[in-house]
């Protein structure tokens, strides 16, 4: 187990100056998501139009995993479709699980060595898990 | 006693976790189990295994005498006046949950009382926001000071005459407070309240006599205290269980049943509905033989000693902040280390082969109470030595390094 592998430069950099931190005065849709094992949280916000993501924004209290994969997913979501940023996730989720993967934004493709911490794949997935959610609601609504 | 010596007791210890020598400092969320308890659930199952309370074969009786057995060894260390008053359970939740539902739901009305502290585990929480949900009782807080102790004058004034329950635990899982629960059983008493003890942390730990605390119910869950998991057991006095209804309908519980009516047991078999966690009964009782033969006096000055020594050599780390009492704590220490968040803490330990826990600890409402989202803890037991606490330090010291390099 190699610590350099989870703890890459780049997600220290997102972790100690994330991109996108803060709420917008008028917000779009919100989602606020929970880590209930571990008490992790986040509260994003998507502005929508013409069926993309105009803007995107977060606060948040958790570790450096979850801190700056939110501030990497809020980056690389920004003008893109709905279903690209919901591929985007699906492609995230398979990054945990070990399957190859690469991005346009490529800080993300940092966060693969989550993969070989199991306890920590779930950190690593809530902004993901929230923009899934955001973009369920912004459909709707 | 001499921890080293006892560790050798306790094989899954003796392992490598990435490349370092496993020190497990976890044991408050569960603890590893000895030899004995293993052979024990071993032998169970390779010669007595048989149901309980049914059929007249010998492996029948023999199963019966040894979960029965069980059940009298739990009620003479803990000191219940008898062993009808021990109920077998999935665990200190699941007891608190039986006491919650049966007993609280059936004596609470509206404009009643239950008294807890903001530092109850979600299992000593809930289920009471649920019986005051159902029942119209209202909730009410002993205030808790920085020290992460209460005081009594404040538990005498928050109980009154309409307390119905006070709920509390003994030893705090996140602040190693150990309060004062025969004290509050006494003021609960005096307004005709009963008072039941959360002893997930103490059980282990202390010396714990029913009798002598004069507690109403008590809950204990077997995996904190070298048994198995998925057993535990609600103790509750013989004349309040007497006259609770069984949450549990079924096999096993029953004394007659017709078509459209059917009468209970007696104690403590009606709130035992179905075929029970037989072995794990039987893993408890040798967890109890086992922690008897070490002695749970020396124990529990093992555990003072170690949350002291750890106390102390977390104290002297630059940017610690340690939560709970300086004295008199049970065995775990309680910390955060600077800005760097408790699962990065773990982790960085977890390479050293270091377990701690990292997160609210079951405890949200305390963790906001702490002003903080979540905490990083190394909890003790009897297989722990200052050598271990030496490795966590040093652990952190390297963890403080790590990050400052990794995020400079
Ligand atoms: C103080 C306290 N109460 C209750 C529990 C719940 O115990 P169990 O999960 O065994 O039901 C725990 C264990 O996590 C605890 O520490």
């Amino acid at each position: 187990m190699q610590l350099d592998d989870l703890y890459r430069r780049v997600i220290m950099d997102h972790y100690k100056n994330p991109r996108n931190r803060g709420k917008f005065e008028d917000d779009g849709v919100t989602i606020e998501l929970n880590n209930p094992t571990c008490g992790d949280k986040i509260s994003l916000q998507l502005q929508v139009q013409d069926g993309k993501v105009a803007n995107a924004r977060f606060v948040g209290e958790g570790c450096s995993i979850s801190l700056s994969s939110a501030s990497m997913m809020t980056d690389a979501v920004k003008g893109k479709t709905l279903e690209e940023a919901v591929a985007m996730a699906e492609q995230f989720s398979g990054m945990m699980k070990g399957e190859p993967a690469e991005f346009e934004y490529e800080d993300i493709e940092a966060l693969s060595g989550v993969n070989k911490f199991p306890a920590r794949i779930k950190c690593a997935m809530l902004a993901w898990n929230a923009l899934r959610k955001g973009v369920e609601q912004a459909d709707r609504g | 006693m001499n921890a080293a010596q006892i560790r050798e007791l306790f094989p899954i210890l003796n392992q490598e976790v990435n490349g370092h020598p496993l020190i497990y400092l976890d044991s408050a969320a569960t603890s590893q189990k000895p030899r004995s308890v293993i052979e024990a659930l071993k032998h169970y199952y390779e010669t007595d295994n048989a149901n309980v309370h049914r059929g007249v074969h010998t492996l029948g009786s023999r199963a019966t005498d040894a979960y029965e057995g069980a059940r009298e060894k739990l009620a003479r260390f803990i000191n219940a006046k008898s062993s009808q008053e021990i109920i077998f359970t999935r665990g200190t939740t699941a007891a608190i949950n039986l006491a919650a539902t049966s007993y609280a739901r059936s004596v609470l009305s509206e404009g009643d009382e239950i008294v807890l502290t903001p530092m109850e585990h979600h299992s000593n929480l809930i289920p009471w926001q649920q019986a005051a949900k159902a029942t119209g009782a209202t909730l009410k807080y002993i205030p808790l000071q920085d020290d992460g102790t209460i005081r009594l004058e404040d538990a005498a004034a928050a109980i009154t005459n309409r307390t119905k329950v006070v709920a509390m635990t003994y030893v705090s899982n996140v602040l190693g407070t150990v309060n004062p629960v025969k004290e509050v059983a006494a003021l609960a008493h005096k307004h005709g309240a009963v008072i039941l003890v959360d002893g997930a942390q103490s059980t282990p730990h202390l010396k714990v006599d029913m009798q002598d605390l004069d507690c109403d119910f008590y809950a204990l869950s077997a995996h904190k205290m070298c048994g198995p998991t998925g057993i535990g057991a609600l103790y509750g006095k013989k004349a309040l269980l007497e006259k609770m209804e069984p949450v549990e309908f079924g096999g096993e519980m029953i004394d007659h049943v017709d078509l459209y009516e059917s009468t209970w047991k007696e104690l403590p078999w009606k709130f035992e509905g179905g075929t029970p966690v037989i072995a794990g009964a039987i893993g408890l009782g040798a967890a109890i033989d086992f922690l008897e033969q070490v002695g749970m006096d020396e124990i529990h000055q093992h555990g003072v000693q170690l949350a002291a020594y750890a106390l102390d050599r977390l104290s002297r780390l630059d940017d610690i902040a340690i939560y709970g009492p300086r004295e008199g704590r049970a065995g775990l220490v309680t910390f955060n280390l600077g800005d760097i968040h408790p699962h990065d803490v773990s982790t960085v330990l977890d390479a050293e082969g270091i377990a701690i826990r990292a997160g609210h600890h079951c405890c949200q409402p305390l963790m906001r109470i702490l002003n903080v989202t979540a905490t990083a803890r190394a909890s003790f037991y009897l297989y722990n030595t200052e050598e271990d606490i030496d490795r966590l330090a040093d652990g952190l010291i390297r963890t403080k390094e790590f990050f400052g390099h990794a995020i400079g």
